[in-house]
């Protein structure tokens, strides 16, 4: 039986991974606009570094 | 390209008057096209061309526009979002943009100034941050760079509240996705306890499996849940029990229930119960949230005005921000722009179109030494004014001051929901309370879990669910079918309706001038003068249609003018004799032709005795007019405001009989306090009307819906925006918001049952947790799933979807 509490700490331990990820997805501003995103991902030229990792909550 | 003889301009797609204005085979429209075009050449970025076809924004109506007032700093700091004093974030509107050209071009800003280090494009709200460097570049650059592409930023000095919208949306992500993983994990370790396991867990493992799901179910119940024990609180503040009440109840009791289960009586406890209702009842939240990021409900005077204004200082133009515009200040209005202050006009003569303040369409002549009134736009030459009081003290800006725009007015509509909340609360407390007392003489603990099941299994779920789906899939509805509502209860109020005002002009009729055409020979130059000579004697609104049709210069003087009323005008022009009227009017046979009544009117036109034909003044009225009329005006009274004179009373009076609810001359402050009487004698009433001189009374009524040909144009604050080309089907949205009723109702009869089960265990104190988190899930999702599939059905079936 102390298998399921080990199997039980792993599957927390990637929920909870999940779960930051997706606190940092809206963190950082991926749910603020849904649209352009697929508009942008068209554009095969390349941008400057600074804009592609850029994001607003950081003004 | 474009077929052989037709070129097409390269960069805005519209066809070029001639093939002069070339880059090797290139053609451009205009000079300003040609720019553009060389301007991303030199820059190597012509992809702009290759992502959509004919990209850019025309150019051939460019005027010179100047941005000087853009240094000033109070301005600024009001456009900017945030500077440190050396790089600044700002976030401009920019209608223009349409396509992925324009996203491309946007964001490729820095190749252009190497001061912007960044700029974004949100393509469904049309907004653009820029980050610029303050020692390389200046935001007057960044917007003149903008200008120049074709790009002008619409400014204004309307609130910035984005940020706060941004972190409502925010909290609401974070919430749902800590109560959505909560749910799931206590779910998981609630396994064995649904599967009757128990007997192969030991008591130390089934107090761990407690302790972690304690350990994710408090940031739900702190955190996640937060906002509807803030929401009950607020509500039994005001004395209103409000749906977060009983809410907020089942929440506590399913929390301290399971605390005192799982420490005191050895059980599990309903945790996996309260973080689905939590997770649910926020997925519900966002369903509702539906908001149309391109437009804007709360706009004021201010977005209407320029921020800026061309003055005239020693001899010289310079343009200030409005803000510091004084009285005595003499400012330079341009053809098309706003005069932002009461003045005297000191040109020698001016027409000014008044059709944003008083709704009257026609533009009225004014003489040197004559008031100006704010709101008023001058049509044709620059002309020179000078002040007479301040922008907020100022006639249109007045009605700003009005009451009605104090506060975001409640309105004293109940909705349904709040209505049954009350009296779902009360019940469900009794009913505990019965079984409470029933139980207490046998069992105390009994009594106890009886009080407490009631309480945790009539938690209104299901009823708090209904309403979010029903209402912001109707909305969605609506909104497909162009008619977009600022918020959910907006289509709620919108079933209790008793009574519905039109404005007139640009509500029921067309925006002015869209509607004539002269049928017959070409007419020469001097034949039009003639015309326009006659007409402008005129105050008939056929001949004012006439007269804004030809727009030449005419001075030729007017003689013997006469105005047969129900016939038509005659006078002599110059040394010709001109009719214009009726047929039998302006022909000199006696043989009256039968014309096709009113559908189309027609004016003929006769110069010496000689007809040359006429000019068909199409259906003035919005399509389907009669049709909605018709049908509204047996269940609502109908009243009809018009900035205008009465001189179209009598074509009105085709679609509405009634010559009572038919109000002239009504200015901007009539119209509110006219909703106001009708409030006063408990009418709900709906006003429905354009421009900015409805503004007080679309603020006041109880819904307000404002109609626009464009619905990317400003609007004046309002609870919904409706497209010109869906005011047909308003009859339709209106009956749609009652038949959601009828299924919000259903839903709560459902529910009804659902809870009787519920409670029929409750009572008996044996409400076990498996039965809590099945039922509890099955009935919200079928809930869910019943208002939606019915919206849908409904608006199938009547053509909506």
């Amino acid at each position: 039986m102390s298998a399921m509490l080990i199997l039980i700490g792993f599957s927390l331990t990637v929920a909870i991974i999940f779960l930051v990820a997706f606190l940092w997805a809206v963190k950082s501003g991926q749910y603020k606009d849904k649209y352009t995103p697929s508009i942008r991902m068209l554009f095969d030229d390349k941008k400057p570094s600074d804009s592609n990792n850029d994001n607003h909550d950081k003004k | 390209m474009a077929s052989k003889n037709k070129k097409i301009c390269y960069h805005c797609g519209l066809e070029c008057p001639t093939d002069d204005i070339r880059i090797n085979d290139k053609y451009f429209c205009c000079n300003g096209c040609k720019t553009v075009y060389e301007m991303l050449e030199a820059n190597d970025l012509c992809s702009y061309y290759t992502i959509d076809e004919n990209p850019g924004i025309s150019k051939q109506d460019e005027i010179k526009r100047n941005f000087d007032f853009l240094d000033d700093s109070d301005l600024k700091n009001k456009l900017i979002d945030f500077t440190d004093g050396k790089v600044t974030t700002v976030t401009f509107d920019i209608p223009q943009m349409h396509c992925s050209s324009c996203v491309w071009i946007l964001e490729n800003l820095y190749k252009f100034n190497d001061g912007i280090t960044f700029s974004e494009v949100d393509f469904l709200k049309k907004t653009l941050s820029v980050k610029f460097i303050e020692a390389k570049t200046s935001l007057k650059e960044v917007v003149e760079l903008l200008d120049s592409l074709g790009y002008v930023p619409n400014l204004n000095l309307d609130e910035k509240k984005e940020d706060k919208v941004k972190n409502e949306y925010k909290k609401l992500y974070y919430k749902i996705g800590i109560a959505g993983f909560s749910f799931g994990n206590v779910m998981l370790l609630s396994f064995p306890e649904y599967l009757s396991f128990t007997d192969k867990v030991t008591s130390d493992m089934q107090m761990i499996f407690n302790w972690i799901n304690i350990f994710l179910a408090l940031p739900v119940f702190l955190y996640s849940a937060s906002e509807y024990y803030i929401s009950a609180f607020k509500g039994l503040r005001n004395k209103i029990v409000n749906i977060d009440v009983p809410i907020t109840l089942g929440i506590f009791v399913l929390f301290f229930r399971s605390m005192y289960e799982i420490f005191i009586a050895g059980g599990v406890g309903y945790l996996d119960s309260m973080t689905a209702l939590v997770f649910l009842l926020l997925t519900g939240k966002i369903f509702q949230n539906k908001t149309y990021d391109a437009m804007n409900f709360e706009r004021n005077y201010k977005s209407y005005f320029p921020i800026a204004v061309t003055i005239m200082k020693n001899g010289k133009e310079t343009t200030i921000p409005v803000d510091k515009l004084e009285v005595g200040q003499r400012i330079v209005v341009k053809n098309n722009e706003l005069i932002p202050a009461d003045a005297i006009l000191i040109s020698e003569q001016a027409h000014i179109d008044y059709s944003f303040v008083t709704g009257e369409s026609q533009p009225v002549e004014v003489i040197n030494g004559d008031m100006i009134y704010a709101g008023g736009k001058e049509i044709g030459e620059a002309i020179e004014i000078e002040t007479v009081k301040e922008v907020s003290q100022s006639y249109l800006t007045q009605l700003w001051n009005s009451k009605a725009f104090d506060k975001k007015h409640e309105s004293k509509i109940d909705t349904t929901v709040n209505f049954v909340s009350k009296y779902f609360t009360a019940i469900i407390l009794t009913i505990a309370s019965i079984s409470f007392i029933y139980w207490v003489s046998t069992d105390m603990e009994l009594a106890f879990n009886a009080f407490t099941a009631v309480l945790i299994i009539a938690c209104p779920c299901a009823l708090a669910l209904s309403t979010p789906f029903t209402l912001g899939n109707a909305q969605r509805i609506f909104g497909r079918n162009r008619f977009y509502v600022k918020n959910t209860s907006v289509v709620e109020k919108l079933s209790e309706l008793t009574s519905i005002v039109f404005d007139k002009t640009g509500t029921i009729t067309k925006t002015a001038g869209a509607s004539i055409e002269f049928v017959g020979k070409d007419l020469s130059e001097e034949e039009k003068q003639l015309i326009k000579a006659l007409v402008r004697n005129s105050s008939h609104p056929l001949s004012l249609k006439i007269a804004s049709l030809l727009k030449i210069k005419s001075n030729i003087k007017v003689e013997n003018y006469e105005e047969i009323s129900g016939k038509g005008i005659r006078g002599v022009v110059g040394d010709h004799s001109v009719k214009i009227g009726s047929y039998s009017f302006t022909s000199d046979q006696e043989t009256e032709k039968n014309e096709a009544p009113v559908a189309a009117t027609n004016v003929y036109v006769s110069i010496n005795d000689k007809q040359l034909g006429y000019y068909k003044v199409t259906n003035i009225y919005r399509k389907g007019l009669k049709r909605i009329i018709n049908s509204l005006k047996e269940k609502y009274k109908l009243f009809i405001l018009s900035g205008d004179n009465d001189s179209e009373k009598n074509n009105l009076m085709e679609f509405f009989p009634d010559e009572e609810h038919l109000y002239f001359n009504q200015s901007p402050h009539d119209k509110l306090h006219f909703i106001e009487n009708l409030q006063e004698q408990n009418e709900k009433v709906l006003m429905i009307g354009d421009g900015l001189n409805d503004a007080g009374a679309l603020m006041k009524s109880d819904v307000g819906v404002s109609i626009s040909e464009d619905i990317n144009n400003f609007s004046p604050a309002c609870d919904g925006i409706l497209d010109a080309k869906s005011f047909k089907y308003l009859k339709d949205f209106i009956n749609f918001s009652y038949t959601s009723k009828k299924i919000i109702i259903t839903s709560f009869i459902i529910s009804f049952f659902y809870n009787l089960i519920g409670i029929g265990f409750a009572v008996q104190g044996t409400l076990s947790p498996v039965v809590s988190a099945i039922l509890m899930p099955i009935s919200s999702i079928s809930i869910v799933v019943f208002t939606t599939v019915s919206t849908n059905l409904v608006a199938k079936k009547r053509g909506f979807l």
